[in-house]
């Protein structure tokens, strides 16, 4: 109860009530190396026994799986975004409807430099973009906060786990999270999510999706020492060119407090299905708090009016 | 690819996760759960004033819709046998974690003085247990709107100021709704009284909520979540300027009462659709945190966070002045 509800904290785990405990434990996931081969959802599958999440067809690229949710605890997003070419446009005929390689704003939208996930192919130029989501395992996790059986707990590793024998599926975590991660398995009823493989962690190992990364895109490691890899890759893209690349939860200072779980992208966090500049609803509980009271004091003076002048 | 032409999204899905709270259990228990804890303070008013037969019906009201309530509450539980995980810990962060602790003993009380007024036995303990009662009453009517709040779901977290004032109108509406409808007489005129304060409450708060949330303010005026509060607003006024006038006859006043009781259920329903199409539309979770990061980088938040504060103010200044008229 009396741990810090928002900003900048250094130690999650020593506030939750850790005295004695192992770092912090994360995912740097660097998108701009994912080849989209979709094994860290296979390996967490596997390894969690995670139930099927149904087999449809979207039409979303490759995309398949949709969303994170009780039963998918690793999403790999795919993006197919037509660019324009960084040519002058000479206003020659093409290829394609027009418009095409047009952003949707109506503005010519430039190929980012050095795009290395583009394919350049004239007019009807596509860019790839792909990503393995997770849960974020916020430093100030909204879904903890609000779960009132303590399901939810913070780990020794920082990270944020759903206790299965307790969850009563009251359901309330799910709207709480400002990414979309967690949700109740219909069947089953009671809340479920990534784990950041809390069974691995315990025997030393590496998280099952992180371990089947062919291409280490998920890095798994302490979040301090995460954070310096992902800042030095971001140094490299940058000097290489690649200026869209951005950081995305690595900040501490941020609406959550940062991310257990955080990401290097290659365009704007919605473009993911990402939340732009996500916040822990528990930031405004004291205010939420003022409110009802003020209001129930209200309540209180309705009464009163409505028997004012009458005496036993 | 992307439906919306100021923002982008990923193939126009939603970012957040809708609620999985189910209609009509959780909008029927804010709704229950409304009338019956504005009810309790009804009871305690009648009581300390020695009318008898309002005292009776709305302690029985109090009981009957606790009971009811947590009946669509427990129900709407992934694990209904685990409902008692709830009093498993204590979070002032989680404001389900409060309110059971409001409604355990608020129905516990109010199903004991609502026994203790039918049988006729244990008469002090059966008034002790109708101010405790009363206490957690208000309560109970209004921190269901820290629920809907204090989640990331934009329509009802940034209508976090209003939404409780909104719920403090509605759920005297209801109570003394279902007193009029239930004692059409015109000896009843507390109840009466109660449902009109309460409309004007609800009526100025839910202007409010809408005036100031902007673009958040859509999904309470449009579609059918738009239409339910439109049509609630609708009653709510008319019912509160008929039982203004014709307070005499015994026709109008159920009549009115039964309309006050509508339109409760429907501000309910309708605040609560509201937030599953805010939650469903990507558009209310980027756009708005676009602007943020938008003034923020512009360096505007300090000036925005003193207009916040003020605003604030005005708000609830607004909504009690109008309650003590
Ligand atoms: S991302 Fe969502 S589910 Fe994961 S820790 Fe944060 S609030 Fe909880
Ligand atoms: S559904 Fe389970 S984990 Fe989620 S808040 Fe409720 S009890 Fe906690």
């Amino acid at each position: 109860m009396t741990h810090s509800l928002h900003g900048r904290l250094d130690d999650v785990t020593g506030d939750a009530g850790y005295a004695d405990h192992p770092k912090r434990k994360g995912f740097f996931t660097d998108t701009s190396v994912c080849i989209g081969c979709k094994a860290c959802e296979v390996a967490c599958k596997e390894w969690n026994q995670v139930p099927d999440d149904g087999f449809e067809l979207t039409g979303m690229s490759y995309d398949n799986t949709q969303a994170l949710g009780a039963s998918t605890w690793r999403h790999v997003a795919f993006v197919e975004k037509p660019v324009h070419p960084t040519t002058a446009d000479l206003g020659l005929p093409g290829m394609g409807p027009p418009g095409f390689g047009t952003h949707e704003s109506g503005l010519p939208q430039a190929a980012p430099a050095g795009e290395d996930q583009a394919t350049a192919s004239g007019d009807g130029a596509l860019r790839w973009l792909m990503s393995s989501d997770v849960c974020k395992h916020c430093t100030h996790a909204a879904c903890l906060d609000v779960c009132p059986t303590g399901s939810l707990f913070r780990t020794e590793f920082g990270t944020v786990v759903v206790q299965p024998d307790i969850c009563n599926g009251c359901g309330y975590c799910v709207p709480a999270c400002p990414y979309g991660v967690i949700d109740l398995r219909k069947e089953d009823g009671r809340a479920f999510k990534c784990t950041l493989c809390y069974d691995r962690l315990k025997e030393g190992q590496t998280p099952a999706c992180a371990q089947a990364c062919p291409t280490e895109s998920i890095q798994f490691g302490d979040v301090d020492e995460l954070r310096q890899r992902a800042d030095a890759r971001l140094a490299e893209l940058h000097d290489r060119g690649v200026d869209v690349a951005r950081l995305y939860g690595r900040d501490p200072e941020d609406g959550v407090g940062g991310d257990g779980a955080f990401f290097l992208l290659l365009d704007e966090p919605e473009v993911y299905g990402l939340p732009p500049d996500p916040v822990v609803t528990t930031r405004d509980i004291g205010s939420i708090w003022k409110h009802v009271g003020a209001a129930a004091a209200t309540l209180v003076g309705i009464g009163v009016v409505s028997f004012a002048g009458r005496r036993r | 690819m992307v439906p919306q032409a100021d923002f982008e999204s990923y193939y126009g899905q939603q970012i957040i996760k809708t609620p999985t709270w189910k209609t009509p259990d959780v909008p029927l228990y804010l709704f229950l759960g409304g009338m019956a804890g504005a009810s309790a303070v009804l009871a305690e008013g009648a009581a300390l004033t020695g009318n008898r037969t309002l005292e009776r019906t709305t302690r029985l009201v109090a009981a009957s819709g606790a009971g009811l309530g947590t009946v669509f509450l427990v129900h709407d539980l992934g694990r209904p046998m685990r409902f008692l995980n709830m009093l498993r810990v204590f979070k002032v962060t989680s404001p389900l974690s409060v309110g059971s602790f409001i409604l355990a003993p608020f129905a516990s009380l109010a199903s004991a003085a609502a026994a203790s007024q039918v049988t006729g036995r244990l008469p002090r303990l059966g008034r002790l247990a109708g101010v405790g009662a009363a206490v957690f009453g208000p309560p109970l009517v209004t921190y269901t709107a820290a629920l809907l709040g204090n989640t990331a779901v934009p329509a009802w977290h940034e209508a976090h100021r209003e939404l409780p004032f909104v719920f403090a109108g509605s759920g005297a509406c209801a109570a003394g709704g279902m007193a009029m409808l239930l004692i059409p007489a015109a000896g009843n005129p507390p109840a009466r009284q109660m449902a009109i304060a309460g409309a004007g409450v609800e009526l100025v708060a839910t202007e409010l909520l809408k005036r100031r949330l902007g673009m958040l303010a859509e999904p309470y005026e449009q579609g059918r979540s738009g239409r339910l509060m439109k049509t609630a607003t609708r009653i709510t006024a008319t019912a509160a300027v008929i039982s203004t006038i014709g307070r005499r006859s015994r026709a109008v006043s159920a009549g009115c009462g039964a309309a006050y009781l509508v339109a409760s259920a429907m501000t309910r329903f309708g605040v609560f659709e509201a937030g599953l199409a805010s939650a469903r539309d990507p558009k209310y979770t980027v756009v708005p945190q676009r602007e943020r990061l938008a003034a923020r980088r512009a360096g505007t938040a300090a000036g925005e966070a003193h207009d916040h504060a003020s605003h604030e103010q005005t708000g609830l200044d607004q909504v009690t002045e109008t309650a003590a008229t």
